[in-house]
């Protein structure tokens, strides 16, 4: 199982990749794509929703369960990944690359600090 | 599939698997004071022959005009329903307190509800149905409630033409919801003012809530009231509360609705008591995820078979939990039933010919009522089998008359628009016939002089 190490972790098994611009990809992790199955669909937030950290942005559905899908961070969402309408398998497929989900600007790029590392988010899974 | 209600050896079996001594053990957190602690005080079993005697005294107690002096539509019309409706749903197979919807033991029962779903979206020009809601003012309840769901909005605008009881309902619903109703008085022009519409509408409006034809039988432009709502963005609700119209106009879908609803009683159902009733609700398909009920899809086994199952389940409540779209985790399985027998027993010309029939009905009618003296049509609005007309005289006196000669007509509409006192709606369908309508039209004459 993949734990990227240049990546920020929630609780809730999203990922964060903050670039450069102040601008996060989140996604959620391999770990959770597994756990859930084949994902059918993902609803994704309206770009322009300002979003604060650990409210819910969408909805993750799968063959076997429907799961929320909380923000790690605050902040505007700048674009969602519209080829998942179409193909919400790139989740399963690239959960940290092509099945992204959403773009946020944060509001205060500080807001990091209080995510899990890779290795801490790496522990949290294999408590169960 | 047949429903058997649980044998005693049944429950006992139950009870043992659970370590329970008795039924009363699993009541036993119910404290003493609060339970009743002697039989119910209802009278005990009759004969057989007694007990016809006693229901047909009860019965004669009712006022039974009979469809053919019944006169009064209001969102519950008389119709003609072919007896073969009554005698297929009879069936156990469909006559159930309980809708089996698992796929392994109710292929035909999911078939007919597939099927009802089919007419449904065609005939409200909708891309996707629902199995059905319980009636068609709580299918309305929902689809504004979706609306705002949909639009992350909480205002929906509603003209009073929508029919009142469905305002109530959707009242009720709403009320602890956050969500605005905003009533747009539009009743003294008898249909919906486009411009006054989106006048009423701004970034806050979920939906606009059209019912055509509307509550005085009018018939409404809804492609114009489709231009109407863009500029604000909000949602257009359709609803039909007599969808026999629709056999000769297009469903609101045409006219670019997002969400349908409609009363589908007029078909197949009947006007017992005002029920059962069976609320039609359907979207366009990209609305699919947020539509609340059940939903009946059509796939393949691994035979490659046709075979029917539930689909989109993750909507629903015993999956999305608080988080569903709607509370219904049932539908009206056996009157959609009944409405896809009698639909598909009309047929697409049938249908067409039912409601010309009514059409011809309800113009002859109204012909006929204004050739009485003083009597006048009080729109000039196109309708379909219902309209409103205004009398010379009391109306309630003569509605009261009616009905103790065993004629139903009215409502008075000053009941619920204080300014149209006298004025009440009448209603003829495919039921009557021209001497029907001149018996009526008489006894309405006898009483202006």
């Amino acid at each position: 199982m993949d734990f990227p190490k240049d990546l920020k972790y929630s609780k809730e098994h999203e990922w964060v990749r903050l670039g450069d611009d102040g601008v996060a990809v989140i996604g959620i992790t391999a770990f959770a794509q597994d756990e859930l199955g084949d994902i059918v669909f993902v609803e994704t937030p309206k770009v322009g929703q300002n979003l604060k950290a650990g409210q819910t942005f969408g909805v993750a559905e799968s063959v076997k369960t429907v799961s929320d899908l909380y923000s790690p961070v605050s902040g505007e969402v700048v674009e969602v990944n519209t080829n998942l309408l179409d193909s919400p398998e790139l989740v399963n497929e690239s959960p940290f690359g092509d099945g992204w989900m959403i773009k946020i600007k944060m509001d205060d790029p500080a807001e990091l600090g209080s995510l899990l590392s890779s290795q801490d988010y790496q522990k949290l899974t294999q408590k169960g | 599939m047949r429903y058997i209600p649980l044998s005693p050896q049944d429950k006992e079996k139950a009870l043992a698997t659970i370590g329970a001594s008795s039924v009363d053990q699993l009541f036993a957190d119910i404290p003493e004071a609060a339970r009743m602690n002697h039989p119910l005080q209802i009278p005990g079993p009759l004969p057989e022959m007694d007990l016809m005697d006693w229901f047909e005294t009860a019965a004669e107690k009712n006022t039974h005009a009979g469809p053919r002096k019944t006169f009064i539509g209001a969102g519950a019309y008389v119709h003609h329903v072919p007896v073969a409706v009554d005698h297929l749903i009879s069936r156990t197979e469909f006559f159930t307190c309980y809708t089996p919807y698992q796929p392994e033991v109710s292929q035909g029962t999911l078939a007919a509800i597939y099927e009802f779903q089919t007419y449904t979206a065609a005939l409200l020009g909708m891309e996707v149905a629902n199995a059905s809601m319980y009636d068609g003012p709580s299918a309305l309840a929902e689809a504004v409630i979706m609306a705002c769901r949909v639009t992350g909005r909480d205002k929906v605008v509603m003209p009073d033409l929508v029919h009142p009881h469905w305002r109530q309902v959707v009242q009720t619903y709403t009320q602890h919801l956050g969500i605005d109703i905003i009533l747009a008085p539009m009743a003294s022009d008898g249909v919906c003012d486009p411009e006054k519409l989106a006048a009423a509408m701004d970034q806050r409006t979920a939906a606009v809530v059209v019912q055509s034809p509307n509550f005085f039988g009018h018939v409404e432009d809804m492609a114009a009231i489709n231009k109407a709502r863009e500029e604000s963005g909000a949602l257009l609700i359709g609803a039909v509360a007599e969808p026999m119209a629709l056999g000769l106009l297009q469903g609101p879908g045409a006219s670019g609705a997002d969400i349908c609803v409609a009363e589908g009683r007029s078909f197949g159902g009947s006007l017992g008591f005002g029920g059962p009733a069976l609320g039609m609700f359907a979207v366009q398909n990209s609305l699919a995820r947020k539509m609340p009920g059940r939903l009946v899809g059509k796939t393949k086994d691994t035979k490659g078979q046709d075979g029917y199952t539930l689909t989109l389940s993750t909507r629903e409540q015993h999956i999305r939990r608080e988080k569903a779209t709607s509370n219904i985790c049932s539908n009206q399985a056996l009157m959609a039933t009944a409405a896809a027998i009698h639909i598909s027993l009309l047929g697409q010309n049938g249908l067409r010919e039912t409601a010309l029939a009514n059409l011809a009905a309800s113009h002859y009618l109204a012909e006929k009522m204004t050739a009485i003296p003083g009597v006048k049509m009080a729109f000039d609005q196109p309708f379909f089998n219902e309209f409103a007309v205004t009398l010379p005289m009391d109306a309630q006196r003569i509605l009261g008359d009616l009905a103790s000669a065993g004629y139903l007509a009215g409502p008075n509409l000053g009941r619920w628009y204080p300014e149209m006192n006298n004025t009440i709606l009448l209603c003829a369908t495919e039921v009557h016939s021209k001497k029907n309508i001149d018996a009526l039209v008489a006894m309405i004459a006898k009483g202006t002089v």
